[in-house]
């Protein structure tokens, strides 16, 4: 009941567009990966997905932001089940991708932000190695690309009160890492399929 | 602001709405008959923009039936959706943020509360002066100078034509008008009715007949056969509905000319901005018509003309 109001309630804020460019609304297990700039953003993907689809995915945030208060954990653990991670500073007993692959489990699908943080300029960041690294471990799953975009004019880095205009979501072809693919090779093709769903 | 039906009234709502079911009948009758792929693909939009019409329709007479103050609500609303669209489309930089939250939750909501409470001497200048002023300031104080004229003329350009020009259309509903008291909601019924049927009227015209094209490059569907019959037969229907104004059946006619070609120029207008931004469309809101600032790109450019143009002569 909760997950439906905020997700209505994102979209109607976001007045979120979604695009299924490259592949179909699917329960099956992927990974979802997209820039990043804004507050907004894994809030708006995990709205527009299909209620069955929204119930097994689980964003990827960072743990230092959702802590800071007892609304922002109810809202990360009770409303998008969030996996929270460490990004400051990971450990053997603090590691990011092994929290991951957990919650990948054997039916959930993530939404993560690969580039790190939020970005404010119109280009991406170098996408983080975490991504290589969950793809090498779990190739039965399908990692793909999203393009946010205009979700940075909603809600731009560092404001608090958001604009109503109209974001759009883009979902592109998924894609696998290829035998004997190396990270940079992979990192880099990851970031041209974001980057490949810009409208002309 | 009292607005009664009258039985002038019932016959606007009720030939508007017989209009709709003989254009549902032979939306109908095509679908039926068409064959080639490409008939097909007219008819079922033309078949969805009857049913969006009767969504618009049931709109607007819910809205015209609570009396002023829901004709007020709606158009904000419809301010508000189009004003969203055009933003969308306008690329604006961070430091216009903050400006564009005044834009979208206080000046809009403020224009309307001045045609609410029909307060001509301010709802007349307040965007064109004090937004006009207030806007470049508060960017300029955010402190970003890349292309600040550029970005600064979007916004006003955006308010002027979403929600000034808009604002026109339930203004209607305050100019005192000699012997027609109580009576502006047929005015403004027959404004939407004659610059709409234009467009309607247009698009008939031009699907039948159309050949000569006007500007392919702004608007490919625009040809001469449709805008001449368009507005020539919109025009003969708002002379033929004289006895719901306060205006004889020629003052009718001039009227219904004058709301007629500027709405016919709204259309190229409002096609170059979303060409030269590279869409099709300004939303898809509306099924079958596109977005909402696609539907009203007519009334936005006609209504402050017919306002003022009633306002000088009549009152």
């Amino acid at each position: 009941m909760m997950k439906a109001l905020f997700a209505a309630i994102a979209k109607l804020i976001s007045g979120a567009n979604a695009r299924w460019v490259g592949c179909v609304p699917d329960v099956r297990q992927r990974v979802y990966f997209a820039n990043h700039t804004s507050n907004l953003d894994a809030l708006v993907i995990w709205a527009t997905l299909p209620p069955d689809m929204r119930a097994l995915t689980r964003p990827v945030a960072a743990r230092d932001y959702w802590v800071k208060s007892k609304l922002r954990l109810y809202i990360a653990n009770e409303i998008f089940n969030a996996v929270l991670i460490e990004r400051k500073k990971p450990t053997t007993h603090d590691n990011p991708l092994r929290d991951m692959l957990n919650a990948l489990g054997d039916r959930h699908s993530l939404i993560i932000f690969p580039e790190g943080g939020r970005q404010t300029g119109s280009e991406l960041a170098p996408f983080k190695g975490g991504l290589f690294h969950l793809a090498k471990d779990r190739p039965d799953v399908e990692f793909v690309p999203v393009l946010l975009e205009n979700l940075n004019r909603v809600l731009p880095k560092g404001e608090i009160l958001p604009v109503p205009l109209m974001g759009s979501l883009s979902f592109g072809v998924p894609i696998k890492l290829e035998a004997g693919e190396d990270k940079i090779t992979f990192l880099g093709r990851a970031q041209n399929a974001v980057k490949a769903l810009r409208k002309p | 602001m009292n607005l009664k039906p009258d039985k002038q009234t019932y016959w606007l709502v009720g030939g508007v709405l017989a209009l709709l079911l003989v254009s549902s009948l032979i939306g109908w009758l095509l679908s039926l008959r068409v064959t080639s792929d490409k008939g097909k693909v007219t008819v079922q939009n033309l078949n969805a923009r009857i049913r969006a019409w009767w969504m618009m329709v049931a709109v607007f007479g819910l809205a015209m039936a609570t009396g002023g103050i829901g004709s007020v609500i709606l158009f904000a609303l419809t301010s508000f959706l189009a004003l969203r669209e055009f933003i969308t489309l306008t690329p604006t930089r961070l430091g216009d943020h903050r400006t564009l939250f005044w834009v979208f939750f206080i000046i809009l909501p403020l224009q309307y509360y001045l045609i609410a409470i029909k307060w001509y001497g301010l709802f007349a200048i307040m965007i064109p002066v004090y937004a006009f002023l207030f806007i470049p300031i508060r960017s300029a104080t955010a402190g970003d100078c890349e292309h600040f004229l550029e970005r600064t003329a979007k916004i006003q350009w955006a308010l002027m034509i979403c929600v000034y020009c808009i604002s026109y259309v339930p203004a209607l509903l305050s100019l005192d008008i000699p012997g027609y008291a109580g009576q502006n909601g047929k005015l403004m019924f027959y404004f939407v009715l004659v610059a709409q049927i234009s467009d309607v009227l247009q698009y008939v015209w031009g699907k039948t007949l159309g050949c000569h094209k006007i500007a392919p490059s702004v608007s490919p569907n625009k040809t001469w056969e449709g805008f001449i019959g368009g507005i020539a037969s919109a025009t003969l229907i708002g002379a033929g509905l004289w006895w719901a104004t306060p205006f004889t059946p020629w003052q009718s006619a001039g009227m219904s000319l004058a709301i007629t070609l500027m709405g016919f120029g709204g259309g190229p207008v409002m096609s170059a901005i979303k060409r030269d931004r590279g869409v099709k469309d300004y939303g898809n809101m509306i099924e079958g018509h596109g977005g909402v600032m696609d539907r009203i790109d007519s009334l936005c450019f006609a209504a402050p003309v017919f306002f003022h143009l009633t306002r000088f002569f009549f009152t």
